[in-house]
């Protein structure tokens, strides 16, 4: 199996308020059209783990390679550029810039990316919101719908560019019972009916179990 | 879509959500620019006013004999070579006629001049205005009106009657108003003129002459040159004074060197003769420039705030931006981009307030005894001050709203992720 996301020997170090080793020696594979969950203790390490995965943070030693990619000497603003275009995230706080229209929100990043014209982003981006659910909202300012309707339009956001993996930081951390499974059930579905990656940081038991593959942490090592 | 253009929206966005905030920021540059601009028109008014009230009237270069004593004695050109020193004591002037030697042909000369826009002849006669036993000290001047009148904006001065009748008729006069008020005498009347060898002569007012100074005007009168020099017992030739005026004023100096040198003439040129005026007229627009300068940083200040309050609001969506792919440089441009929309509407509003004001000022009534030609307050309509005030508004905006752009650029989006 190919893999979308891999990483080797990946070190790092939190300076303040005294020098202390969070990751250690992290070395895991994602393969495309894999649906995979990091699961661990508060503290662990995972979060940390994701957003060096997403490129944001670039302060660790080691390499990690995207589709074969190595991104440990990228520019910043050519990790931009990748973020851009292959990864899409959902955060566990909803993070819609509020000002926006929902639309506008899901559109925001494939403007940036600047690859099509703007009526087929309106329309790719409505099709998203569509296959979330969330189409009557398209026109509403972001922040006047519920916080589950939030999360699918984040979702959205993160497919419009039709990215290589989607990741997520507790992306149903934030939800009741109802909510969060409904989530679950869009990711599961992406992943199952149009092949893409995932990767989830939880500490939700429950949602791991249901994913293809569960990398456990603790003390900042894989086990 | 254009990166500009994205850009542009989304600034556009955040601006209009913040309607309120982003309205004081663009009446604080309002404010800022249209008090330079009002300031700036107000004053260079004024100083144009002034000047011109000094300067207009005053020739380029005036051409007339000083006494003065003589520099080299005879002893000094007879005992040259000698080491002794020489001490002469209470030297005296030398007698100089106060008409110029050679006049006609001087003018004449200066006339043809390219550097000259035109020399007229001035003879001046001290007189005696008679009133019954009264005897008021004064002065005529003979002067050719007409050369007058286009060279040195004469016909301003003149408040009542007609300039040109001095010309018309000879024996008539344009007194002066201080002259007419002592002596209660009207346009149309007779004054005697009683010149310093005794000869009297009885004189039609064709008008009445004020410049605005007191002390000009209690003793300055004007006749035709011809009359001047008939009062003086003079031929034609006597001509006590020359007025140039040139085509560039920054000529007067070496002009008045050359005049110098060429005749044997004393010539002083308008920069030595004003140059107090010359650094009031620069004080006052300095200090212009100060007051606007710090209006202007005031208002940058407002905006580097409001810019500030702005950023840490919008922490979150910075954060966002950045971890869908927006560069830093994106995020900066954005925020830049609101503080120069906020420069250019609070400049162009800025324009309009300062363009009201002035105009409201340039017709508010203003009239004073000292200023006969005065009638509301002045006000220069200088592009230039609309211009700086437009590129001001731009580059203080530009500046206050960098630093705090810079930030939002730096921002790390996973420290704010993080710290939800």
């Amino acid at each position: 199996m190919e893999a979308i996301l891999e990483t080797k020997n990946i070190n790092k170090y939190f300076m303040q308020p005294v020098k202390f080793h969070v990751l250690k020696d992290i070395s895991i594979a994602i393969n495309r059209g894999e649906f995979v969950s990091i699961m661990g203790k508060s503290g662990c390490g995972k979060s940390t783990l994701l957003y060096i995965l997403s490129t944001m943070d670039t302060a660790y030693e080691g390499e990690l390679y995207i589709e074969g990619e190595l991104m440990s000497t990228k520019t910043r603003n050519d990790l931009a550029r990748i973020r851009n275009e292959k990864i899409g995230f959902v955060f566990q706080f909803h993070y819609l810039l509020p000002e926006f229209t929902v639309l506008k929100n899901v559109m925001l990043p494939a403007l940036k990316l600047g690859r099509e014209s703007e009526a087929v982003i309106k329309a790719k981006a409505m099709n998203k919101l569509a296959i979330l659910g969330v189409e009557e909202q398209a026109h509403k300012k972001a922040s006047r719908i519920s916080g589950g309707q939030k999360q699918r339009v984040s979702i959205a956001r993160a497919l419009i560019n039709d990215p290589k993996i989607i990741m997520g930081d507790e992306p149903t951390g934030n939800l009741d019972s109802k909510n969060s499974e409904n989530v679950f059930n869009i990711l599961r579905d992406l992943s199952d009916q149009f092949g893409l990656s995932l990767l989830v940081v939880t500490h939700d038991t429950e949602f791991a179990k249901k994913t293809d593959r569960i990398i456990e942490m603790g003390d900042g090592m894989v086990f | 879509m254009s990166r500009f253009k994205l850009i542009l929206d989304i600034s556009k966005t955040h601006l209009v959500s913040k309607f309120k905030q982003t309205a004081v920021a663009a009446l604080g540059v309002t404010f800022g620019i249209g008090a330079y601009i009002i300031m700036m028109s107000f004053m260079t008014g004024l100083n144009g006013l002034l000047d011109g009230l000094v300067l207009n009237r005053t020739p380029h270069v005036q051409v007339y004999n000083k006494t003065d004593p003589t520099v080299v004695q005879p002893i000094h050109r007879y005992r040259a070579d000698s080491s002794d020193a020489h001490y002469i004591h209470s030297i005296k002037p030398k007698v100089r006629l106060e008409r110029i030697h050679n006049a006609i042909p001087i003018l004449a000369e200066l006339k043809q001049q390219d550097k000259v826009m035109g020399a007229t002849p001035q003879a001046t006669c001290k007189v005696f205005y008679l009133a019954g036993s009264n005897k008021l000290n004064g002065i005529v001047n003979g002067i050719e009106v007409d050369e007058e009148i286009r060279l040195f904006n004469f016909k301003d001065y003149i408040v009542e009657g007609d300039v040109t009748g001095i010309k018309r008729r000879k024996n008539s006069i344009l007194l002066g108003a201080g002259i007419a008020k002592k002596l209660s005498l009207q346009v149309g009347d007779r004054v005697q003129v009683m010149s310093t060898s005794g000869a009297t002569f009885s004189l039609i007012i064709a008008g009445l002459y004020q410049s605005g100074l007191a002390e000009v005007d209690d003793v300055q009168s004007f006749v035709d040159l011809k009359m001047a020099q008939q009062i003086l017992g003079a031929g034609s030739n006597y001509i006590s004074r020359i007025h140039v005026k040139l085509e560039d004023i920054e000529e007067a100096v070496p002009m008045s060197k050359t005049i110098k040198d060429l005749y044997d003439v004393e010539a002083l040129d308008i920069k030595t003769a004003n140059a107090q005026f010359d650094t009031g007229s620069d004080i006052r627009t300095m200090i212009s420039y100060a007051v606007s300068i710090t209006l202007l940083i005031v208002a940058g200040f407002g905006i580097y705030n409001i810019l500030n309050m702005f950023i840490y609001e919008k922490m979150n969506d910075i954060a966002i931006l950045k971890a869908t792919g927006f560069t830093g440089s994106d995020v900066k441009w954005i925020f830049i981009t609101q503080a120069m929309f906020i420069g250019l509407i609070g400049g162009a509003l800025g324009i309009v307030l300062g363009y009201g004001v002035s105009v409201l000022i340039d017709n508010t009534p203003f009239e004073t005894e000292a200023l006969p030609t005065v009638t509301t307050f002045p006000i220069n309509y200088d592009p230039a001050f609309y211009i700086m005030g437009v590129v001001f508004a731009v580059v203080s905006t530009f500046m206050a709203g960098y630093l705090p752009a810079r930030k939002a650029q730096k921002i790390d989006p996973v420290e704010i992720i993080r710290g939800q």
